[in-house]
Order: structure tokens, then C-alpha cells, then sequence
């Protein structure tokens, strides 16, 4: 159990490692071809990482994020939402590398470990870009009535909000 | 169209802002460092982001996908009630997909499955169709990779740790996802 906690990445890669050779696979074609899809990940977000970022470093230097999150800061109270991750939410539905961009300047702000950086990372985790996926699975079904799936997915998304500052308080308090 | 517009809104907004509060320069400083923190963010994070795709692409030959998908079948027959078994096969690999954070490998399966329903149930949205574009808007990840190596590069002391938490809450939001599913589907009424 210590060694799970000490070093929990090693573990899973030798563990990954073995179970995938001892079904004959070849691990390290894999490992490799894997790397180079990340790497297309990675060019294929920077691009929008650029231009989002400049736009959330510019909002966050004009005061218009503080305004908000004073504005909305009643209503997050009641749910238990540190008002500082407002931007977070709203990015979150609509753009996933936008999204991870408010996130990334959040952990770097207060520091990852602190309780709103822990509660960005786990907004980030917990939740998807829902406009992206609705449009792209109903293009492709070519269905043009989303029905009830908007309000649906909006209110699951709501719900891992409140959820991820829930379980940041209750895993690791509100310290750090 | 919709980022074009979400994107022009944050800059005006934010120099109408900084106009009216008198942080100009600050706006201007902040563009700068916003375009250059970006490109420090893909440096800091890129190894581990890698290496993590790498690691789950090695899992996905090892067949864990398959086994996932094996696993979850009994609870997707439930989700997804009078759809055929090859919809669930495609179903069942989306899901798993999912949960593994293949993305590029979960969407044309996730679409296979939403072109079927949408086949069945004569082009419009069934409730199948609509739980799966739900499910797969608050879907579960078991190893949140990315966020790890964002963490990572922001210096975290130990940047899984958030592993129960992020467990715990997605599973609450694709709760609460299939919920709303599940009541909407019996109050909504579609217009003319």
C-alpha cells in the first residue's frame, strides 16, 4: 500500500509493462506509436491554447473575472464553489483546450496542491466539452432535434462542479 | 462559428473592462503573457502527456478495452433498452474508450452507435441516442492523464492524487446525467 502512494506512476507503467508482455504484446511499438499520437494532441491543441489564453491572461488583468465572480459569488457560495474557478465554468462546456488553459493559469496562481487548484484539476478531470460532443454526435447521426440533451447534459455537468469541490474538501479539506 | 464568437466577446470584454477600470497596461501585459504561458504550458506538459498516451496504447493492444467493455455490457443492456446487440458491441467500446481517455478512439465508435439509433428510430433523436450523447458529455475517465500533466507542470507534489476525487465526482455527474435523462424522456413533449 506505501509503495501505491510513494510511487504510484512507476507502478502502473511496470505493471502496464508486464501484463501487455505476457500477452505477447509488443509493448514498446505501442508505448512508442502512442507517444507520437500525444504528440499530435499536443500541436493539434497549442494552436488554440494560444489564442485562448491570451483572451483568459487579458480577462483576468481587466478585473472582468473578479466582477464576475463577485457577481455570481452568492450563488457558488450556496453550492459550495470557490468563486475563483467561475471562468473554469464557463469555458468548460463550450471550448476543452480553452478550458484547460483557465485551468493550467489556476494551478499555476494558487498552486496545484492548494484547494482551488485541486478543485480545478478535478473540474477538468470529472467533466467533458458538452457542445463540442452534442454537435459532433448529432452532425454525424444527422439528427437536427437535440431534444432534451442540452438541459440534461448541462445539469450533469453542474453537478460534477458542486461534486469536484465537494470531494477536494472531503479528500484533502479546504488547506493547502 | 461559436468559438469565433466566444473568443471576440473575451477580448472586448476585457478591454471594455480594463478601459473602464483603468488597467490598461495590464491588459496589454497580459495578452503577451497569455500567448507565451501557452506555449510554456505544452513544453512543461508534453513529456508526460506523451508518455501517457503512449502507455495507454499499450493497454489498448493488451485488449483492456475489450475486457472493459465486457464488464460494463450488463449495465449498458439496461441503458440502452431494445437496442440490438451490434449497437451495444459499438456501445459498450465507446464506453470503455471513454474510460480508458482514448478519446480519438472513442468518437467514430460512439458515432457508429448514434448513426444506428438514429437509423432505428427513422432520423430523429430516440432516447437511446439521447443517452449516449449524454453519457458521453460526462463521461468517466479512470486515469485524467492530461489534467495529471498539466499538475505536473505547474509543480504538483504528487499530481495523481486527485484520482479518488476525480472518481468520485464524474461518477456523481454521469449519475446525475442519466437521471435527467431518464425523467426527461418521460416529461418531455416535442413540439410540432
Amino acid at each position: 500500500m506505501n509503495l501505491l502512494t510513494t510511487m504510484p506512476v512507476p507502478l502502473i507503467l511496470a505493471a502496464v509493462g508486464i501484463c501487455a508482455l505476457g500477452k505477447r504484446v509488443n509493448v514498446y511499438e505501442g508505448l512508442i506509436s502512442g507517444a507520437g499520437e500525444g504528440l499530435n494532441t499536443l500541436v493539434r491543441i497549442a494552436p488554440s491554447l494560444i489564442a485562448l489564453l491570451t483572451a483568459v491572461y487579458m480577462l483576468r488583468a481587466s478585473g472582468a473575472l473578479e466582477l464576475m465572480a463577485d457577481l455570481l459569488s452568492p450563488v457558488l457560495k450556496w453550492l459550495g464553489i470557490p468563486a475563483e474557478t467561475v471562468g473554469l465554468m464557463l469555458v468548460r462546456p463550450v471550448s476543452g483546450s480553452g478550458a484547460l488553459g483557465v485551468g493550467a493559469e489556476l494551478m499555476e496562481t494558487y498552486g496545484p496542491d492548494s484547494y482551488i487548484g485541486r478543485v480545478a484539476a478535478v473540474m477538468l478531470g470529472s467533466t467533458e466539452t458538452t457542445f463540442y460532443a452534442i454537435a459532433a454526435y448529432f452532425g454525424a447521426a444527422r439528427v437536427s432535434g437535440t431534444r432534451y440533451v442540452v438541459p440534461a447534459a448541462l445539469c450533469a455537468d453542474l453537478v460534477g462542479f458542486c461534486a469536484a469541490a465537494w470531494a477536494v474538501r472531503l479528500f484533502f479539506g479546504t488547506g493547502g | 462559428m461559436t468559438m469565433s464568437v466566444v473568443w471576440t466577446a473575451m477580448v472586448a470584454v476585457a478591454v471594455l473592462c480594463g478601459a473602464a477600470t483603468g488597467r490598461g497596461a495590464q491588459v496589454a501585459a497580459g495578452a503577451a503573457e497569455g500567448a507565451k504561458a501557452a506555449v510554456d504550458l505544452c513544453l512543461a506538459m508534453g513529456g508526460m502527456l506523451c508518455l501517457w498516451t503512449g502507455v495507454m496504447e499499450v493497454m489498448r493492444r493488451a485488449g483492456l478495452a475489450q475486457k472493459l467493455g465486457r464488464l460494463l455490457r450488463p449495465v449498458l443492456k439496461r441503458l440502452y433498452p431494445g437496442e440490438d446487440e451490434v449497437t451495444l458491441d459499438c456501445v459498450a467500446a465507446n464506453a470503455s474508450a471513454n474510460l480508458l481517455g482514448l478519446g480519438n478512439a472513442a468518437t467514430p465508435l460512439g458515432v457508429e452507435a448514434a448513426k444506428r439509433m438514429a437509423q432505428r428510430s427513422g432520423g430523429r433523436a430516440g432516447d437511446s441516442l439521447c443517452m449516449l450523447v449524454v453519457c458521453n458529455t460526462a463521461s468517466i475517465q479512470l486515469l485524467p492523464t492530461t489534467v495529471a500533466a498539466v499538475r505536473g507542470a505547474a509543480g504538483s507534489a504528487n499530481p495523481f492524487d486527485i484520482l479518488p476525487a476525480v472518481w468520485l465526482s464524474s461518477a456523481l455527474s454521469v449519475l446525475a446525467g442519466i437521471t435527467a435523462v431518464k425523467l426527461l424522456s418521460r416529461v418531455w413533449r416535442d413540439g410540432p
